[in-house]
Parts: C-alpha cells; structure tokens; sequence
C-alpha cells in the first residue's frame, strides 16, 4: 500500500514538474504580467475616452495635429506616425523571426535578428523622440484666440521673418541695428506674452523694432471653440483667404497676453484642451518607456544569447518570452495608434 | 526544488511549438511572412483612410468603426501569430483573453455612458 501510494505521487500526481497549461513558469508569468500591463493600458485608453467624450467639439484631431515630417516640414497627414507604426510592426517581425530561429537551435540566425530587433527599437524611440520635440514646440502659428472669443487652431505656411529693426534702443540693441538672430524664438515669444502692437515687437531687453516679415500662403483657421460671431460648427468651422490673415494678425498683434499659445505643456496647449496634451504626454510617454525598457532588455538578452548561455540550456525559451514582451509592445501601439491618432 | 525551464522544454506537444527542423521553420517563416504584409497593408489602408476622410464626413462613423475593427484584427494575428498564443493550450488561452471579454468592454460601455451624463450636466452650466 505504501509503496503504491509513493508510486502514484512520484508518476501520475503533478509535482510542479509539468505545467497544467503546459508552459514553463517563467513562461506563464510573463504572461501574467503582460495581462496585467494591458489592464493598465486598457484603463488609460478609457480613461482617454471617457474625456474625450465629454468634450467632443473641442478635441482635437489627429490629421489635423501630427501632419509632420522631419526635414520636409508639415502637410503630411498622419505620415509620420505610420512611419512609426511600421517601424515597430517590422521590428516585431525580426522578433518572431529570431524566436523561430531558437526553434531551430540556430544561434547565429537568433543574434541577427535580435540586433535587427533593438535597432528597429531604437528607431522607434528616436521617433517618438522626434514627435515630443515637435508637440511641445508646437507650430509656427500657434492657437488663437480672436476678438469675438472664439479659438482656432491655424494651418499654412508662415512666411519667413527677414529682420526686425530697431526703432527705440534698449539694454541691448541700439538704435538702427538690424537683427537677424533668434527671430522666431523672439517673435513667438513676444507675441504670446502680448508684446507685439500694431506691427511693433518690443524685445526682451525692452528696445522696440519694425518686424519684417514674408508673406504667409494658405493661411487658414480652423475654429475649435465658438466665440460670439464665429461658429466652430461644421459649415463655418473653417475660415481662409484674407479674413483669415485679417483676423490672425489682428488677434496676436492686439497686444494682449495669452492670445495666441504656442506647443503644448502640461498647463496649456495649442492643439486642444488641456488634458488633450496630458493624455498624450502620460500615453505616449507610457508606452515609450516600455519600449525603451524593451530595448534594454533586448540587450540583456542579446548579450546571453552572444556568451552561449541558452545554446548551452538547450532551447532558447527566454528569447521567447523577451519576445512576447516586445510585441506586447507593438500590441500596444497598435490600439494607442488607432484611438490617439487615427479616431 | 529543480527549475523547469532549466530541464526541459515545456511545449513538446504535437509539434506545434517547441524545437522544429529546418522544413517546418520554413514554413513558419513563410507564415510570419503573409503576417507582415497583412499588418502592412492594413496600416497603409487605415493611414490613407484616415488621411483622407474627414471628421465631419457623412461616411465618417463607418470609417471609425472600420478603425476599430482593422486594430482588432491587428492586434488579433499580433497576439495569435507572433506571440504563438494560437498554440497555447486552449485554457491559458482563455485565462488570458477571458479578463478583457468581461472587464474591459464593461469598462468602455460604463465610461462612455458616464461621458455622455457629464457632458449633458456641464452643458447646464456654461
């Protein structure tokens, strides 16, 4: 009786030896903890939802904001972003493909494409990178606010600032000087802080100076929030051609602060309301951490691969699971990219 | 206690996933392969989409619930395809999809329900 009772444990009684769900431990937990992780993501997306549904109007949207590229300047809708999209997804591929080469003990093949894997990783993070730069400097123009009350974000292509000259000397600037340095930077915050009047900028040094400026083409506003004469409904929410450069100009050459706002902090932006730049920053953010913790990882992993360790193991299982991490990640960004660019 | 992902491989079954010879990779790789072009081609379907329908268009609503679907089937053959939950067990499987079934289409549904309330009580107000 004994005997057979110690037969029974040791043969058919699962001791911890062989997983119920047939995966390893190491396996299955990194399952959990992806399961868990999309918790957090599924919450924040709703999160994200669930404000932008409450104020539909106003949001933003994501042609209109991310219509970048690098080098090429802006009326790129979404370009950049697919860009990025695409980068991940084929570097997701290398991924699966140096899993399927440990499938096949083939350790070469494994260091290929995880090297292929965490430069594409790299890409990745230097874009979004790239895409942060951009949001928080904003655009030329700015969002603006006009007479009536209303906002509107504005789309064209500004036209150069040559010079400004100085016409009443300051600390720093003489009289008669020409500046040809740091104008936009000047310009942009000149205006923001309403000391632009009447075509006047008066500088930070407190000299005042004529602005010369090219001219701006297409210029055209697109009305986010209704004022007392304009309507951001759907006939009227656009506004181009000389009205719109008429009240552009009246706007941010008023003379008033916090007419017009230029990229994005956590306090205000130019792209929409305030948790619109919050969401992006903490989304975004969120995830470009996991993808640079995926990265390093990678790395961890690569190297292990590199001194032999899993070969000598006899199956390379933990490239496996640093692969179910990473695409994850791609997962991931494939729902970011649909609900925070695409809707 | 022994480690088990030191002394054996945990997917030996049916030879679906675990080591493989150099034929079935091939035909795996060929797999992964379609997979790609798919993902491609529904991103470059939905960028253009997006790129090119405008918010306030009539057809808009259907483009966005066409959104919605092309992610599902992205993240579908993401989480089938290349992280092999195809060939888990049937019951990790459902371990792991199951939570999102119920917690998370609950989550939207009460979300955006309570997004409507709030909109229509501030509307009161300003």
């Amino acid at each position: 009786m004994g005997s057979h009772s110690i037969q029974l444990d040791r043969k058919t009684l699962w001791g911890g030896k062989i997983s119920p769900f047939q995966v390893s431990y190491g396996k299955m937990m990194m399952w959990f903890f992806l399961v868990s992780d999309a918790l957090t993501f599924s919450g924040l997306l709703v999160a994200y939802g669930f404000t932008r549904h409450d104020c539909l109007e106003s949001w933003p949207i994501g042609e209109e904001t991310f219509n970048s590229l690098p080098f090429l300047g802006h009326g790129f809708p979404l370009l950049y972003v697919a860009l990025m999209t695409f980068i991940l997804i084929v570097s997701s591929v290398t991924m699966v493909l140096a899993v399927e080469a440990g499938h096949r003990m083939d350790k070469r093949g494994v260091i290929k494409w995880m090297i292929a894997t965490i430069i594409g990783g790299f890409f990745f993070v230097g874009s979004q990178a790239w895409e942060w730069y951009h949001f928080i400097h904003g655009s030329e123009f700015g969002k603006v606010e006009l007479a009536d009350g209303s906002v509107a974000i504005v789309k064209g292509h500004f036209g150069e600032i040559e010079n400004f000259t100085v016409i009443e000397g300051g600390r720093h600037h003489k009289k008669g000087e020409v500046i040809k340095e740091d104008l936009m930077h000047s310009f942009q915050h000149a205006a923001a802080d309403g000391h632009i009047k009447n075509g006047i900028i008066t500088l930070e040094d407190g000299s005042k100076a004529t602005i010369s400026k090219a001219k701006d083409h297409e210029l055209t506003l697109i009305l986010k929030k209704s004022g007392k004469q304009f309507k951001s409904d759907k006939n009227h929410r656009v506004i181009t051609g000389k009205k719109a450069e008429e009240l552009y100009y009246s706007a941010i050459y008023a003379g008033e602060e916090n007419r017009v706002i230029y990229g994005a902090n956590l306090k205000q932006n130019e792209y929409g309301p305030q948790q619109y730049a919050q969401f992006f920053f903490f989304i975004t953010g969120f995830h470009g951490f996991h993808v640079f913790s995926g990265v390093v990882i990678n790395i961890m992993i690569c190297l292990g691969v590199v001194s032999g360790t899993y070969h000598k193991r006899g199956h390379y299982e933990m490239v496996e699971k640093t692969g179910l991490y990473w695409h994850f990640v791609d997962l991931v960004w494939v729902f970011v990219f649909t609900f925070f660019y695409l809707i | 206690m022994e480690r088990d992902d030191l002394i054996e491989y945990s997917l030996p079954q049916e030879g679906k996933v675990g080591l493989h010879n150099e034929e079935e990779g091939l035909k795996i790789r060929k797999k992964i392969y379609k997979v790609t072009v798919l993902l491609t081609a529904v991103t470059i379907v939905e960028v253009f989409l997006g790129a090119v329908i405008k918010q306030d268009a009539a057809i808009w609503p259907f483009v966005k619930w066409l959104f919605v679907a092309l992610t599902l089937l992205k993240a579908g053959y993401i989480v089938i395809i290349f992280m092999h939950l195809g060939d888990e067990r049937p019951w990790l499987r459902y371990v792991i999809l199951v939570p999102y079934f119920i917690f998370i289409l609950y989550l939207i549904f009460i979300a955006l329900v309570e997004a409507i309330h709030i909109k229509e009580v501030l509307s009161l107000f300003y």
